[in-house]
């Protein structure tokens, strides 16, 4: 232990503590609560049962009070560990409670009740993990649904932004035609039309399109990226015009160019992007809230939020779907995240 | 990023993906071939914009310009056909006020309401996420035992989706929650923060931070690598006091990031709706309802919806989006000139 | 096959001008190296014939057919580019085979075809490998082993030598004359550097400012250039230039005096040169004697480069400057005075103009 701190507390130079290395350590250990901290909590939550929920103070880890079942009755009792009044102690169920007396019984004596003061009794508790909490959505909601729908629209949605982003990258980094430039300003200025200020008539350019309530309605507004052409023509634009030349005098038809010479050498970039725009349509919310009204197409994102949203909250299904939400951009964060990090250092975007 | 053509690398990952695909590729190659031969190089050209350029033309721009039709209209209804002209009647019912400075006078008072959040909204999380943003990458960029993995720590909440950021939030901010229950350790009785309006506006601010400082870290941190550290050696030489350096090389040379992160920042937060619509709803009240969530709520979710206001409100919010762009564009292209560096 | 016409051909970019009027003609099996500065338009003219440009007028023929619309998938040729252009994604195989494929070439043909050119060029043991992985002068073979399992009507070379060290780039100029000579295919080859043009050409076409300056066989160019600024350009190192004035003319010899006041005798044949014009005359280092003689020119020497087998006087005449290349080993000291002789010495009269008086080829 002492080593790893040595080793993390090590001073290149060996000169000693100034103010600001202070400084840097409570920034970066509180970041470590607060960055992680959060997400974790919501882990753990999401293992407890309603009841461990509803508590407050909440406990760390998920615990459940331990139930019997004992003859005669029909549902299992609450066991609790009491202390009796001449002093012994001993495990007991709870019939019921009158004010302040508990009717307790014996499990493996049942005939006779015990009556106890609340105050002599603490409840039985043993860690579980409520695993109900997630295999129940998949029975009693859509969720099986909704994780479909968001996989379709995301898998869908990247692999026609990659081909048609790719193509119009290619026409703008290796040809030279009139309307070039306004073809590339038009694209760039899309970037001052975010989907906040178009939504009205894009709703109603989608209704007109039959896409309304269409997961395709959901998609096709989202494949003409900028940022994805930006990315690609920069990319492209590296990529020596000398080699489409050879390409040319090798036979080769322009669509050739694209797919055997172009796209292979930008396979780098097409994965930044492919990243990027896997990232962008999972998390897709306020579109597909515009979009789709019907259950059964709910994205996992309006899914959740519209359960989240109602009266009678069901925390524990909810916290369970938000980590199977999670899974994917986490699995991204923890194989990708030098990929993406330099990434978007290199070219500024998100 | 540059094209490795030196071929160093082996690019496995390119090939995989094109073997499926070369089938394909190579049955649509001979009409293509065709269709080459019958327009010649120009024309292919416009083969591959156009496919890029029709979905944009149909789902942006058209939007785009039309969405100046609809603030001119008024009435229920969906398509611009069966809509009413009203020429700039959703307009001037946004700015019909007794008292411009009580946005209870107004007719519209949810807008205004809304853009005075919004307004308070961005100038807050604006100022708080620079400087937080700033120190953190000032202290990524020291000698630091693993600076990677601190890095992708400030980054993590980035990838989330803004749903589950607004739902980690209102779990922890709940009465049952996480912070709650910290407090009850120093003796604080549970508050239910989400139901407070000041609490609320606070939690929205502090979340959209959290959620997306890591992003603009890591574009301040990218600058400050960028300056050359002989420019801080040469300093020391000249015995400059560290504060001193930070005042006169640092922050002029990290001018042009910092510049561009405030508008990316400031764009960003004008448009803010999805953690804060899963987080408060916009409530309790209005208190943390901003200019998105109106135009959704006008156009969409109201009983009676106006999509007519709504594009009004939306065009409004566009012009001050488009200003802020400009103003990054502008900067960002004599930040080039004067630095010369990218 | 591989006769290439070009009649009145120009170019340009937008507004700008890059080549004027262009007529040449190529015939079969010849050996042309397109010559002169950068930015003289010999690489658009390349890039025109290859069919990567369009002309903007005037008419490309390739064996007596018309081939202005032609794409350049159609026209036959192969070319070697200045950076290789190999595929880096590819292997040398695939990128040998790969033009092949596209014309639908039978699998048995394309590796007897590759296995040929690899054979040829000694590119056998690198034939899996990537482009990355091979070394400049291996690069190189292969660019030239693509374009010759086409079996083209002609080669274009686009500066194919200029990305090699000097070393290597002597043994594969050797090389590629041999190569020439083996496959006898028209070869069009685009340089700046006036050496490979003398030592691989047929003919030489020099050109400057996207004109045709001269046309001719290496030799030509050197021995009667047409103008000042192909005997500036042909021949290392440059020629020295001495301005003058006409002082009289006799039948076929006239006198001029150089500025600085020395008199000299020069060849004059023909009555383009008239008394009182100024005239520059051209002499080749290699031309000037260093003699003791009270006849010859004064000079002060400026620096001596001495090789070992000769000697590179820089010395000034007049103001002028005047490059010496003496065979042999000299004990001068830069600031010394000496005399030059021309009496020996080829000279080249040019007039105002610049175009070579008595200029006949």
């Amino acid at each position: 232990m002492s080593r790893v701190a040595q080793f993390l507390f090590r001073r290149k130079g060996g000169k000693g503590w100034h103010w600001t290395d202070i400084v840097t350590w409570v920034w970066l250990v509180g970041g470590l609560f607060i960055m992680f901290g959060p997400a974790v909590w919501l882990v753990g939550s999401s293992f407890k049962s309603p009841a461990a929920l509803a508590e407050f103070p909440p406990t760390i880890l998920p615990y459940v009070t331990q139930k019997v079942t004992v003859e005669g009755f029909d549902k299992p009792l609450d066991l609790y560990e009491v202390t009796l009044p001449d002093g012994s102690k001993g495990k007991l169920a709870e019939v019921r409670r009158i004010g302040v007396v508990g009717q307790m019984i014996n499990p493996s004596n049942p005939g006779k009740v015990i009556k106890v003061n609340i105050s002599q009794r603490t409840p039985v508790r043993a860690m579980s993990f409520a695993s109900g909490n997630y295999t129940e959505p998949f029975t009693h909601f859509d969720f099986v649904r909704y994780l479909w729908n968001s996989v379709f629209v995301t898998v869908v949605a990247t692999l026609i932004t990659l081909v048609v982003n790719s193509m119009a990258a290619f026409a703008l980094s290796k040809y030279e035609f009139r309307g070039r430039t306004i073809a590339m300003l038009l694209i760039l200025a899309t970037l001052m039309v975010p989907l906040s200020v178009i939504m009205v008539p894009l709703y109603s350019i989608v209704s007109a399109l039959g896409l309304f309530n269409n997961l395709w309605g959901v998609i096709l507004p989202t494949v003409a990226t900028p940022t994805g052409v930006f990315i690609l023509r920069q990319y492209m634009l590296t990529i020596p015009d000398e080699l489409v030349d050879a390409a040319r005098m090798d036979k080769a038809s322009e669509w050739q160019i694209y797919w055997r010479i172009i796209l292979p050498l930008t396979a780098p970039a097409l994965a930044v992007l492919a990243i990027f725009s896997v990232v962008w349509r999972w998390n897709d919310f306020l579109w597909p809230l515009i979009v789709l009204s019907r259950k059964e197409l709910y994205t996992l994102q309006v899914g959740l939020s519209i359960y989240s949203g109602e009266l009678n909250v069901q925390w524990h299904f909810i916290l369970a779907m938000t980590v199977v939400t999670m899974i994917p951009v986490v699995l991204v964060f923890i194989f990708l995240q030098r990929f993406i990090t330099t990434g978007i250092a290199g070219t500024g975007l998100k | 990023m540059k094209a490795d053509v030196s071929g160093k690398t082996s690019l496995g990952l390119g090939e995989i993906i094109m073997l499926p695909v070369r089938f394909a590729m190579g049955l649509i190659d001979t009409p293509l071939r065709w269709l080459q031969r019958m327009t010649g190089i120009g024309g292919m050209a416009t083969f591959f914009l156009l496919p890029n350029m029709l979905i944009f033309g149909i789902f942006v721009l058209l939007p785009f310009f039309i969405n100046f039709a609809y603030s001119m209209t008024g009435g229920t209804a969906l398509f611009l056909p069966d809509r009413n002209f009203v020429g700039m009647g959703q307009y001037s019912r946004l700015f019909d006020c007794s008292n411009y400075l009580d946005p209870n006078s107004c007719a519209e008072d949810t807008f205004w309401t809304a853009v005075g959040n919004t307004g308070w909204f961005v100038v807050l999380q604006v100022t708080l996420m620079i400087g937080f943003s700033l120190v953190t990458a000032l202290i990524l960029n020291r000698d630091l035992t693993a600076r990677s993995f601190w890095r992708a720590m400030f980054f993590f909440p980035v990838l989330l989706s803004p749903v589950v950021v607004g739902l980690i939030w209102k779990w922890i901010l709940q009465r049952q929650g996480l912070l709650n229950f910290g407090l009850y350790g120093f003796g604080f009785e549970p508050y239910a923060w989400l139901n407070d309006r000041n609490w609320s506006f606070a939690a929205t601010v502090g979340v959209s931070i959290w959620a997306h400082m890591g992003f603009y870290t890591l574009i301040l941190l990218a600058g400050l690598q960028a300056i050359p550290k002989d420019l801080y050696e040469a300093a020391e030489m000249d015995g400059t006091r560290p504060t001193r350096a930070f005042l006169r090389i640092t922050l002029p040379l990290l001018a042009p990031n910092l510049l561009v992160v405030i508008v990316l920042v400031l764009i960003r937060a004008v448009q803010i709706f999805d953690e804060v619509y899963v987080l408060t709803g916009g409530g309790p009240g209005t208190s943390t309802l901003y200019l998105t969530q109106y135009i959704y709520e006008t156009g969409f979710a109201a009983q009676l919806r106006n999509p007519g206001l709504a594009a009004a409100a939306s065009i409004l919010m566009g012009v001050v989006l488009v200003v802020l762009t400009l103003l990054q564009l502008g900067l960002s292209r004599s930040s080039e000139k004067n630095g010369g560096r990218k | 096959m591989g006769h290439i016409k070009l009649t009145n051909v120009a170019k340009s970019f937008g507004s700008v001008d890059v080549l004027h009027d262009i007529n040449l003609e190529i015939a079969d099996s010849e050996f042309v190296v397109f010559v002169g500065p950068s930015g003289c338009g010999k690489s658009t003219l390349l890039r025109m014939i290859a069919g990567l440009e369009r002309p903007t007028s005037g008419e490309l023929a390739i064996d007596g057919k018309v081939v202005n619309t032609v794409p350049a998938a159609d026209r036959g040729l192969a070319m070697v580019f200045q950076s290789y252009a190999l595929y880096p994604h590819m292997s040398v195989r695939q990128n040998l085979a790969f033009g092949l494929e596209n014309t639908k070439m039978p699998k048995a043909e394309i590796a007897e075809r590759i296995g040929e050119a690899a054979r040829m060029l000694e590119i056998e043991p690198y034939l899996q490998r990537r482009p990355g992985q091979l070394s400049g002068g291996q690069r190189q073979r292969v660019a030239i082993g693509r374009a010759i399992v086409r079996r083209p009507v002609a080669f274009l070379l686009d500066e194919p030598l200029s990305n090699l060290d000097a070393e290597l780039r002597g043994s594969t100029r050797a090389e590629l004359a041999a190569l020439h000579a083996r496959l006898s295919a028209t070869m069009i080859y685009v340089t700046h550097d006036q050496v490979e043009a003398m030592t691989l050409a047929d003919r030489i076409v020099v050109l400057r400012a996207g004109r045709i300056e001269q046309i001719g066989t290496p030799l030509e160019l050197y021995n009667s250039p047409a103008n000042r600024f192909v005997a500036g350009f042909i021949g290392s190192p440059h020629m020295n230039f001495l301005e003058g004035t006409v002082e009289s003319v006799q039948s076929s010899k006239a006198v001029v005096a150089l500025t600085g006041g020395h008199r000299l005798e020069v060849p004059a044949n023909g009555a383009s040169i008239a008394k009182g014009a100024r005239v520059t005359l051209g002499v080749r280092p290699q031309h000037i004697s260093i003699g003791g003689d009270t006849h010859g020119i004064p000079a002060k020497i400026k620096l001596v480069e001495a090789l070992g087998s000769e000697t590179v006087l820089h010395t000034d005449v007049a103001g002028q400057k005047v490059l010496v290349v003496a065979p042999g080993q000299y004990d001068l000291m830069p600031g010394a005075d000496i005399r030059l002789s021309l009496s020996t010495a080829p000279l080249h009269v040019f007039n105002e103009k610049g175009l070579r008086l008595g200029h006949t080829v």
